[in-house]
C-alpha cells in the first residue's frame, strides 16, 4: 500500500531525514518509535504533503501512484488520513461542517455524489457514540477550547467517518489519561481491517499495548535503525533506544 | 455561440469567476451624455416628476458644484469626470407595461440568470422552502418590477420604487426625504439628491410587523452610466421591518459610478433590520475596471428604544467607501452595525459605521471583520460618538482584520469623542495572518486549498453571517468562497 524508497527530506539547509525506506501492506500495523527530533513527526507530514519540508530525493508510493506528484488534498482522496500530533483549532466552523465538508470533498475527487444530510449525520452520531464522544461536541467549533484528550478523539472521530485506508497517527497517544488512551485504542482497532493500513508514531511503548502491530521500527537521526516484531517495542522500554540501536 | 462561452470562461479565469458579469442586450432611454440643469430637468422629465420635486433636484446640483470630492478615505482612483458619464438610463418601455408580463423578456431572463424572483410564484435560486420575499427590481436608473404589492397593501405595508412613492404619497415623501442624510452632507450624497433616478420606498404602519423579507436587487448593466438609487425606509411606532439589498454589475474595463444614499427612520419601538450583500463588479485581476461604490447609508433612531441594525456583506466594487450609521436620537434606542468586506487583487474598501449617540441609555454594538488578500487594501473606519446629554451610553466595538496573502494591507481607524463621563466604551481590535497550520489541517482533511481559505474565513466571519436573513446567508457564504478565489500562492 505505502513504499517509500531511500527518503531523505531536508528543512532549509538541515537534512532531517536521511535516506528512509519502509513499505506497508494492507491490513498491516505499523509503530515507529524514536525520541524527539529523530525525524518522526517530518516523515508523518511530508507523506500528507506538508509544503514546508523538501524532498531532496527518494520516493513514496501510495497504492502505486507516486505521493509527491499529489497536492494534499488529492491525497486525502486517495485515502490518506494524518492524525495530528497539535489539532488545530478552526474559531467559528463547527465540527459537523467542517467534518461533512472534509466528506464531500473526499466523495467528489472519487467522483460521488455528496452524501444526504440525514445519512450524514446518522454517519457522525453512530462513529461519535463508538468514541464516546459527548454529540454537542459536534456542534462545538473546531478544537476550540477542547481538551488535550478531547482534541485526541476529536481526530479519531473524524478518521473513523473519513475511513482512510492509510491512517497515519502522529503521537495520538500523547498527553492523554488511561481512559482516552483505551478509547483512543479502541478506535484505532476499529479501524482495523484487511483492507486498510495504520502507521502509528510514538515516543512510548503504552499505546502499543492496547494497539498491538505487526512490525515495529526504531527510528534515530533519520533513519530506520532496527526493525522487529511488537516485542522491539518491550525490548525500548526496557533497555532504551541507546542499547537497542 | 461556442465562441462566447469559451471568451467567458477567459474571462471567469481572470477575474476569480464574476458569474455576473453578462451584459444584457436591450433598448435603452439615456439621457444626454454628462451633468447639466437639463440633463436634470431630463431625468425629472422622464420620471413625471411633480415641480417641488425638480426644484430640490436643482437645489442640490447648485450645491453640489461648490462642493469638493472628499480626500480623506484611504482609498486612491483616478480623477472622476462627471461630465464622461450618463446619468439616466432606462429600458425603452412599451407604453407602460403594468403587469409582469408585458415586461421586456430579456429584463426577465436577466433577473433569471441573477436568481431574483420577480415573478411572484418564485422563490430565491437554490434556496428549496424559503420564505416569500418581496422584490424591488432596479435596472440601472429605473424600478422594472415590485412584487408582493397586493398582499404587503393588505398588511398597510408600502412597497414600492421612490418613483412612484414620490407621485403617490408626496407629503411622506417630503416629510423624511433628506431628513436623515441632508442635501448638503458630502459630496456623494448631494450629487445623489441632485441626479437621483430611482430606488425603494416602504413605509411600515404602527405596530406592523411586515409579512415578508422586502429586498430591493440593483443591476447596473448599461455601459458609462453611473446608478444614483435612493432608498427611504420609514418605520412606524411598534412596526418591524427586515430589509435586504443585492446588487450586481456586468465586467467592463471602465470604471462605473455608484452613488446612493440610504435613509432609515425608526420612530417608537420600531425596529429595522437592513441587509447588504454588496457584489459589484470588482475589477479584473490587474485592478481594471469595477464599481466606484460610494454610498451614505444612515438610520434615524428616532424614538424610544426603537432598533436599527446594519448587516452587510462587502465583496464586490473597486472602490468602497461606505459607512452604514445610526443617529441614536431616541432615548433607550439601539444602533448595531455587523460587517465582513471581503477584498481581493486591487480592491480597495474603506468602510465603517458611525454611532452617534445623543439621547440616554442608547447602546451600540460594533462588529466588523475585514478580510484582505491579493494586492488589496481593506479599512475599517468607525466613530462612535457620544454627547454631553446622553448618559449611561454603552457602546462595544469589535474589528478583525485577517490578511491572506502577504501583499495585501489592514487598516483599522476609529475614532472615539466622549463628551459624557457615564459612557462605556469598549474597543477591541486583532490583526492576523491566516494560519498556515489551519489551512494545512483542512487541507489534510481533503479541502482544496480555495475551499479550505473558503471555510476558515467563513469561520472568521460567523458571528457576522448570522445575522443575515436565513435564505441570505448561504448565498453570502459561497460567495466569500468565490471572492476570494486565486487568492492563494
Amino acid at each position: 500500500m505505502l513504499k517509500i524508497n531511500d527518503l531523505h527530506i531536508s528543512v532549509g539547509d538541515k537534512e532531517i531525514v536521511k535516506g528512509l525506506s519502509l513499505e506497508i501492506k494492507p491490513g498491516e500495523t505499523h509503530a515507529i518509535m524514536g525520541l524527539n527530533g529523530a525525524g518522526k513527526s517530518t516523515l508523518a507530514a511530508t507523506i500528507a504533503g506538508r509544503d514546508d519540508y523538501d524532498v531532496t530525493s527518494g520516493s513514496i508510493e501510495f497504492e502505486g501512484k507516486d505521493l509527491l506528484e499529489l497536492e494534499p488534498h488529492e491525497r486525502v482522496g486517495e485515502g490518506l488520513f494524518l492524525g495530528f500530533q497539535y489539532p488545530v483549532e478552526i474559531p467559528g466552523v463547527s465540527n459537523l461542517n467542517f467534518l461533512r465538508t472534509a466528506l464531500n470533498s473526499i466523495r467528489k475527487y472519487r467522483g460521488l455524489d455528496e452524501m444526504s444530510a440525514a445519512e450524514f449525520m446518522k454517519l457522525v452520531r453512530e462513529k461519535a457514540k463508538a468514541l464516546n464522544m459527548d454529540p454537542e461536541m459536534l456542534k462545538r467549533f473546531v478544537n476550540v477550547g477542547f481538551s488535550g484528550g478531547e482534541k485526541k478523539r476529536n481526530e479519531m472521530v473524524q478518521m473513523a467517518v473519513l475511513d482512510p485506508k492509510l491512517a497515519i497517527l502522529d503521537e495520538t497517544d500523547s498527553g492523554l489519561d488511561i481512559d482516552a488512551l483505551k478509547t483512543v485504542a479502541e478506535g484505532i482497532n476499529a479501524q482495523r481491517r484487511d483492507d486498510t493500513a495504520i502507521l502509528l508514531i510514538t515516543h512510548y511503548q503504552r499505546l502499543l499495548s492496547y494497539v498491538q502491530p505487526d512490525v515495529v521500527h526504531v527510528m534515530i537521526d533519520g533513519r530506520i535503525v532496527k526493525s522487529g516484531g511488537k516485542e522491539l517495542a518491550l525490548e525500548l522500554e526496557e533497555k532504551g533506544y541507546a542499547d537497542v540501536a | 455561440m461556442a465562441g462566447t462561452a469559451e471568451a467567458q470562461k477567459q474571462i471567469a479565469e481572470v477575474t476569480g469567476d464574476y458569474k455576473y458579469g453578462f451584459v444584457t442586450d436591450i433598448d435603452m432611454d439615456m439621457a444626454p451624455k454628462g451633468l447639466s440643469e437639463e440633463v436634470i430637468r431630463f431625468i425629472s422629465a422622464k420620471k413625471e416628476e411633480p415641480e417641488w420635486m425638480l426644484e430640490w433636484r436643482l437645489k442640490a446640483y447648485a450645491m453640489w458644484l461648490k462642493m469638493e470630492e472628499p480626500d480623506w478615505a484611504k482609498v486612491s482612483f483616478p480623477k472622476i469626470d462627471y461630465q464622461d458619464a450618463y446619468y439616466f438610463a432606462a429600458p425603452k418601455k412599451k407604453d407602460g407595461p403594468k403587469s409582469l408580463d408585458e415586461v421586456d423578456p430579456e429584463l426577465l431572463a436577466t433577473y433569471e440568470k441573477l436568481g431574483i424572483p420577480i415573478r411572484e410564484q418564485e422563490v430565491l435560486a437554490g434556496v428549496q422552502g424559503s420564505a416569500k420575499v418581496a422584490v424591488d427590481a432596479v435596472f440601472d436608473s429605473v424600478s422594472v418590477a415590485t412584487t408582493f404589492r397586493e398582499e404587503l397593501k393588505k398588511a398597510g405595508v408600502i412597497f414600492m420604487s421612490i418613483s412612484e412613492a414620490i407621485r403617490e404619497y408626496p407629503d411622506m415623501v417630503k416629510k423624511y426625504l433628506a431628513s436623515v442624510v441632508p442635501v448638503r452632507d458630502n459630496y456623494f450624497a448631494a450629487l445623489n439628491c441632485a441626479v437621483f433616478t430611482d430606488g425603494t420606498f416602504v413605509y411600515v404602519p404602527k405596530g406592523v410587523r411586515c409579512p415578508m423579507e422586502l429586498s430591493t436587487y440593483f443591476r447596473i448593466n448599461a455601459e458609462n452610466t453611473g446608478q444614483f438609487e435612493r432608498t427611504l425606509i420609514v418605520a412606524d411606532e411598534g412596526s418591524y421591518v427586515s430589509y435586504l439589498e443585492g446588487c450586481t454589475a456586468p465586467m467592463r474595463d471602465e470604471n462605473q459610478l455608484h452613488a446612493a444614499v440610504v435613509e432609515l427612520v425608526a420612530l417608537d419601538d420600531a425596529e429595522i433590520k437592513y441587509s447588504t450583500v454588496q457584489n459589484w463588479y470588482p475589477g479584473d485581476k490587474n485592478g481594471k475596471g469595477g464599481i466606484y461604490n460610494f454610498v451614505t447609508k444612515r438610520a434615524l433612531c428616532k424614538g424610544k428604544n426603537s432598533k436599527v441594525s446594519w448587516t452587510q456583506v462587502e465583496t464586490g466594487s473597486a472602490v468602497t467607501w461606505k459607512y452604514p450609521s445610526c443617529v441614536l436620537a431616541g432615548e433607550g434606542s439601539v444602533g448595531e452595525f455587523y460587517s465582513v468586506a471581503v477584498t481581493n487583487n486591487y480592491q480597495q474598501a474603506d468602510t465603517g459605521t458611525k454611532m452617534i449617540h445623543m439621547a440616554p441609555n442608547t447602546r451600540s454594538t460594533i462588529i466588523s471583520k475585514g478580510i484582505s488578500a491579493g494586492k488589496s487594501q481593506n479599512t475599517y473606519r468607525g466613530l462612535v460618538k457620544v454627547l454631553s446629554g446622553a448618559e449611561n451610553v454603552r457602546n462595544y466595538t469589535q474589528c478583525d482584520s485577517l490578511l491572506v496573502s502577504s501583499e495585501c494591507g489592514a487598516h483599522t481607524v476609529p475614532y472615539i469623542e466622549v463628551k459624557n463621563p457615564t459612557a462605556q466604551i469598549e474597543h477591541e481590535a486583532t490583526t492576523s495572518k491566516i494560519s498556515e497550520d489551519q489551512l494545512f489541517y483542512c487541507r489534510a482533511r481533503g479541502l482544496g486549498e480555495e475551499e479550505a481559505v473558503a471555510m476558515i474565513v467563513n469561520g472568521f466571519c460567523k458571528e457576522v453571517m448570522q445575522h443575515l436573513p436565513m435564505e441570505f446567508a448561504v448565498e453570502a457564504q459561497k460567495l466569500l468562497g468565490i471572492s476570494l478565489e486565486g487568492s492563494v500562492g
